[in-house]
């Protein structure tokens, strides 16, 4: 078994793995058995001030399946913990006790004043955990309310909210961002200035499911009546990915832990926020399917890669994939990708060809010699990967990169042995004398 | 056995509450989740193989794609424009041999897409449930046509004439309307009632009127037909079961297998049908089939499919066979029929005991007689060895004929006489499926229309 012990922003935990602040952390119960399955870590679902705030007692969820209904997406409208906060407190006493080599922390959300703060921090740390996260990101009921997203909306409050944490408390302050938002890197520097230990993202984006046909409401619906929830699962992943490369690979936040959130259901899911720079991963969807006891195979599939690669910890895979992330100007323009369809596999259905023909560049024949054949007429063909995406055979259309000096039958040019891009191309107005490329 | 006790041939001979379970529905309907995940597996291929597989050319992957999108009624829609007995076809077709052959999923090791279950689930839906009609009827045009028969053929061709605004009369000589819907095609492939559920469906486009039990003389009655209508459709499919012209043939129990499929058919209480404890079956088509299915469903013990040539040979397909050998049916191959033997010792009179067959072997001037016998004690023997056309009626009208006295057609499916067309089963060249059949109702419709339309009243 490799070693997958993780160090995140001073907190250790045996692997990377931690429940995400949502429904599964909400008790001592359930986190219990969290742990029993082996899961590395917990936030703690998100606590307030007494009152506790209600829940409704009608749907919080609403999923987005496949026919054979498999998940792709999961929307919630559930708020933050409806208990009081003595019993959670209590129970994480409790929790970190019996469990202390695991990580536990705990998820805060309370009204945009200093004096909130201040007053929940100390109780906060007597538990004994092992940090907090500051939810900015929640988006629906909350964020109505002044807190969750629409304090993640607002770089200054995310500052403001981080530095009052970082003066009354000793312990890590992790902060959770919310996606909502045109440019991520911007709260995330926010944090980084209010002295943010680490950030954590993405936490879910507004959604509506759908609309009923027969009732013409809005689905989920409480009643007559839905309203906007938070949307995760499998489908949000790129966005999360997308924006934690942004954040990773931001200058003024380089060096800041980042915790991966966002559709990780298996270990490959997790290795992809490792190599684009995460620390820890966070799951909660797929957990909510399957129950806690898939990540014992998130565990066995992450260390089988990285016995097989022959890596010894996972700090030599984290951000490893950064440097492949880069702006578009500086793609390699002289590389020229043709679709390879093979045809013992082919079996003949014909879907890349109307892919290409209807969308595309009509460069998938559909006949020769009269029968039914599809074959690429490399003269058209651009590489867009159209039809590998389409074809219903796995490995039966591929790409082929030509080789510097083949000529490229759609342009009659030969391949250039090096490589160049747009900053220096001649369609471009404002094209450089020399490649800009940083590496 | 003593001959005098007569043949082990009686009803009966299952616990009263087996024969529903029986003669229940062979295949079941999909359920709407199984729908749903067989919808997900067709690829929508370009130029889809099974639309050309299909006679009736149904576009198989729109009305797929609409079952998938849950508009259940659009996939109805899109069967039954072009094959309005979508219903029938999706029980009764050996998509084995058409559509789901043509798939490209069916070399795949999930094999090709269910098409016949989903076409059958759509078709069922929407039949189901009630709304407003899926076609209307186009504004009368006052024009008059006969169809004769009211099988596949017939019924299509009054459902497309009648939706371009046509009145329709059908004449079928049997006492119900529905011809092998009704009488000919298996009971457990029909199960429900279907045929006629289908027929209340087709009728209610509106402007056909049925007659049933009147029997139209094609020798004598044709050219009044035409004389008293804008066109004339004949669809009198084949009547007359072909002969053995063996020794015995006029033996009580022995019987064609197309009348004691449709006396099973009509029958109320299959508890109180006939059949005998061994069944030999002579032929190897899906009549052959549909009856030794249906005798050991109703509790022969012994039933044989007994066949003159190679099993591969056999025109009913490779699922049909399956199906007879998960019953028990005992399948022979390469046994030409040579007599059928009586219970009188002289050979002639009594009723049948026993056929004897004459073993054959193949080379490559075709089926030689090897000099051995094989003989099978029979309680009931049923001939499945082909259907043939009213032959002396149709000699007597005039029209030309070829392929074993069948009507010749052109492909718009008119004959040789000016206003009057052919289609199904009766037409020279059939392949006799039904969906072939329906196939022939909509082109003769479309033909008949367009001349109407050219011809001034």
């Amino acid at each position: 078994m490799a070693n997958l012990q993780t160090t995140f922003a001073g907190i250790r935990s045996p692997n990377p793995f931690w429940l995400a602040s949502a429904p599964p952390t909400d008790k001592a119960y359930n986190v219990s058995r969290a742990f029993e399955a082996g899961w590395g870590g917990v936030v703690w679902k998100t606590l307030g001030e007494d009152p506790p705030i209600v829940n409704v007692s009608g749907p919080r969820y609403g999923a987005f399946l496949t026919p054979d209904r498999r998940l792709l997406g999961f929307n919630n409208i559930e708020l933050i913990t409806d208990r009081p906060l003595a019993t959670n407190l209590a129970e994480i006493r409790q929790i970190k006790r019996d469990w202390p080599d695991r990580a536990v922390l705990v998820s805060l959300m309370v009204p945009c004043d200093e004096g909130s703060w201040k007053r929940i921090l100390p109780m906060i740390e007597d538990t004994g955990c092992d940090g907090v996260e500051l939810n900015f990101g929640c988006p629906h009921g909350m964020s109505e309310r002044g807190m969750g997203a629409a304090v993640g909306q607002v770089p200054e409050y995310v500052e403001m909210v981080t530095s009052w944490c970082k003066q009354a408390s000793r312990l890590p302050v992790v902060v959770k961002l919310t996606p909502n938002i045109t440019d991520i890197r911007q709260p995330a520097m926010a944090a980084r200035r209010g002295g943010a230990d680490a950030v954590s993202l993405i936490n879910t984006i507004s959604s509506i499911m759908g609309v009923d046909p027969d009732t013409l409401t809005m689905q989920p619906a409480v009643g007559r009546q839905g309203t906007h929830g938070g949307y995760c699962g499998p489908a949000v992943k790129p966005i999360a990915l997308h924006m934690v490369a942004a954040i990773a690979g931001a200058p003024q936040a380089a060096g800041m832990p980042i915790s991966g959130i966002g559709g990780i259901s298996t270990w490959r899911d997790a290795l992809d926020f490792i190599a684009l720079g995460c620390t820890t991963v966070q799951v909660c969807t797929a957990a909510m399917f399957h129950g806690f006891r898939i990540v014992a195979e998130m565990i066995d599939g992450l260390s089988n890669y990285l016995e097989e690669r022959g890596f010894a910890s996972l700090d030599e895979v984290r951000g490893r994939a950064l440097p492949s992330v880069v702006e578009w100007q500086h793609l390699d323009l002289n590389v020229v990708g043709k679709a390879v369809i093979d045809p013992v596999t082919c079996i003949g259905c014909g879907r890349c060809h109307v892919a290409c023909e209807d969308t595309s560049h009509q460069a998938i024949t559909s006949q020769r010699d009269g029968a039914r054949h599809f074959e690429v007429d490399e003269a058209h063909c651009v590489g867009c990967n159209l039809c590998v995406a389409v074809c219903p055979v796995p490995e039966c259309i591929t790409m082929r990169t030509l080789a510097p000096g083949e000529i490229d039958a759609r342009t009659g040019r030969a391949v250039p042995a090096s490589a160049a891009d747009w900053t220096t191309h001649r369609n471009n107005p404002a094209r450089l004398a020399r490649p800009a490329r940083g590496d | 056995m003593d001959p005098a006790a007569g043949p082990d041939l009686r009803s009966g001979r299952l616990p009263a509450a087996q024969y529903a379970l029986r003669f229940a529905d062979a295949t079941g309907p999909l359920s709407a989740a199984q729908a749903l995940v067989a919808a997900e597996r067709c690829l929508g291929c370009f130029d889809a193989p099974c639309v050309r597989a299909c006679p009736t050319a149904i576009d198989v992957p729109a009305f797929i794609r609409r079952i998938a999108e849950g508009n259940v009624r659009g996939a109805a829609r899109a069967i039954l424009e072009p094959n309005p007995l979508g219903g029938t076809c999706a029980r009764a077709c050996p998509t084995e041999i058409l559509c789901e052959r043509a798939c490209v999923l069916a070399p795949e090791p999930g094999g090709p897409v269910d098409i016949g279950r989903l076409q059958r689930f759509a078709v069922d839906a929407a039949l189901a449930r009630p709304g407003p009609p899926l076609f209307v009827r186009a504004s009368a045009t006052g024009r008059r046509i006969a169809v004769v028969g009211t099988g596949p053929a017939g019924l299509s061709c009054a459902h497309a004439l009648a939706r371009r605004g046509h009145d329709v009369v059908m004449h079928d000589a049997r006492p119900k309307a529905g011809g092998l819907n009704e009488y000919g095609l298996a009971a457990y492939k029909v199960a429900g009632d279907h045929a006629a559920h289908e027929l209340a469906w087709i009728l209610s486009i509106g402007g056909v009127a049925v007659r049933a039990g009147s029997a139209i003389d094609l020798g004598r009655e044709l050219d009044a037909l035409a004389r008293d209508h804008d066109a004339v459709f004949l669809a009198t499919g084949l009547p007359a079961a072909r002969r053995l012209g063996i020794p015995g043939e006029e033996l009580p129990g022995v019987l064609d297998a197309v009348q004691f499929i449709a006396q099973l058919r009509q029958c109320e209480d299959l508890s109180r049908f006939p059949i005998g404890r061994r069944v030999v079956v002579i032929g190897g088509g899906m009549t052959a089939i549909d009856a030794a299915v249906q005798s050991h469903l109703l509790g022969a013990e012994e039933v044989r499919i007994v066949y003159r040539r190679s099993l591969d040979a056999m025109p009913a397909s490779g699922a049909e066979r399956d199906r007879a050998l998960r019953h028990g049916v005992l399948l022979h191959q390469g046994l030409a029929p040579e007599a059928i033997l009586g219970s009188d010792l002289r050979g002639a009179g009594g009723y049948a005991t026993a056929v004897r067959f004459a073993r054959q072997r193949f080379d490559d001037s075709g089926r030689v007689p090897t000099g051995e016998y094989e003989t099978f004690a029979a309680d009931l023997v049923l001939k499945a060895i082909g259907q043939v056309p009213a032959q002396a009626a149709l000699a007597a009208s005039g029209l030309r004929l070829a392929d074993g006295g069948r009507i010749v057609v052109d492909e718009q499916m008119r004959t040789s006489r000016p206003g009057v067309w052919a289609g199904g089963d009766c037409r020279a060249g059939s392949d006799e499926l039904t969906v072939s059949a329906v196939a022939d109702g909509q082109r003769a419709a479309r033909s008949i229309h367009a001349a109407l339309a050219g011809a001034r009243p």
